[in-house]
């Protein structure tokens, strides 16, 4: 698995492991947090 | 006039702060359960009890290692309220999450996701944690609630499961992740 970054000296499920955990970071938040998003909004206690 | 007209300034630069730290929830939480639906729910309940306890948090401090605790801890009891409700007994659960598991080579998988699910829980954790998300050892290990030794020799037991794993032998044997071999 190639890395996701050019470090030259780690293995390759390095740069796996980080690519895995940046595509979920990419993601855009899905439609169930619109309600959470909302009551931080609203300023009360969630 | 409800009680919104308690959201200060604070709150909301909280709030900002919150939601600049949700995607990297997202990912420690997928990584953790390897379940997105779940990890959400983790997510949205984690998000819930930061900004619950916000009073507690200070500004210019790290949120998102702030978060990370809020998170892990939650998963944590959802995953001991779920084994309570299986076969498992609770002292089985527990050992699955605090262990130094010892697990034999597991599975030759080239896919980083089962990989990662393979690993001993605490391990998997400190590998998302440093080798991921990107934590110092040190604030890592603030967030497993351990010794920074701790935390260097999970990630370094995790690394050397993961090697064996993805660029290791071909061995096929399913071994549970909480077993003790010593």
């Amino acid at each position: 698995m190639p890395p996701a970054s050019g470090r030259g000296d780690e293995p390759g499920w390095a740069g796996g492991l980080r690519k895995l955990y940046n595509s979920v970071v990419d993601e855009p938040l899905p439609d169930s947090f619109k309600d959470l998003l909302k009551k931080l909004d609203g300023g009360g206690d969630a | 006039m409800p009680d919104r007209t308690e959201h200060t300034a604070a709150d909301e630069a909280f709030r900002l702060e919150l939601l600049s730290v949700l995607p990297h929830l997202r990912a420690f939480a997928r990584g953790l359960s390897g379940r997105p639906d779940f990890a959400d729910d983790l997510v949205q309940e984690a998000a819930i009890k930061a900004w619950t306890a916000r009073e507690r948090y200070t500004p210019g401090t790290n949120m998102r290692a702030w978060t990370f605790a809020i998170l892990r801890n939650h998963y944590l009891s959802e995953l001991r309220r779920s084994k309570r409700s299986t076969d498992l007994d609770e002292g089985a659960a527990e050992r699955m999450l605090v262990m130094d598991a010892d697990q034999e080579a597991p599975l030759h998988l080239s896919d980083m996701e089962d990989a990662l699910q393979k690993l001993a829980p605490e391990r998997r954790e400190a590998v998302l944690l440093i080798g991921a998300s990107g934590f110092s050892y040190e604030e890592a290990a603030e967030i497993a609630g351990c010794p920074i030794g701790t935390m260097k020799s999970r990630v370094a037991r995790a690394r050397a499961d993961l090697a064996r794993m993805l660029d290791g032998e071909p061995e096929m044997t399913a071994e549970p992740r909480a077993r003790r071999s010593g």
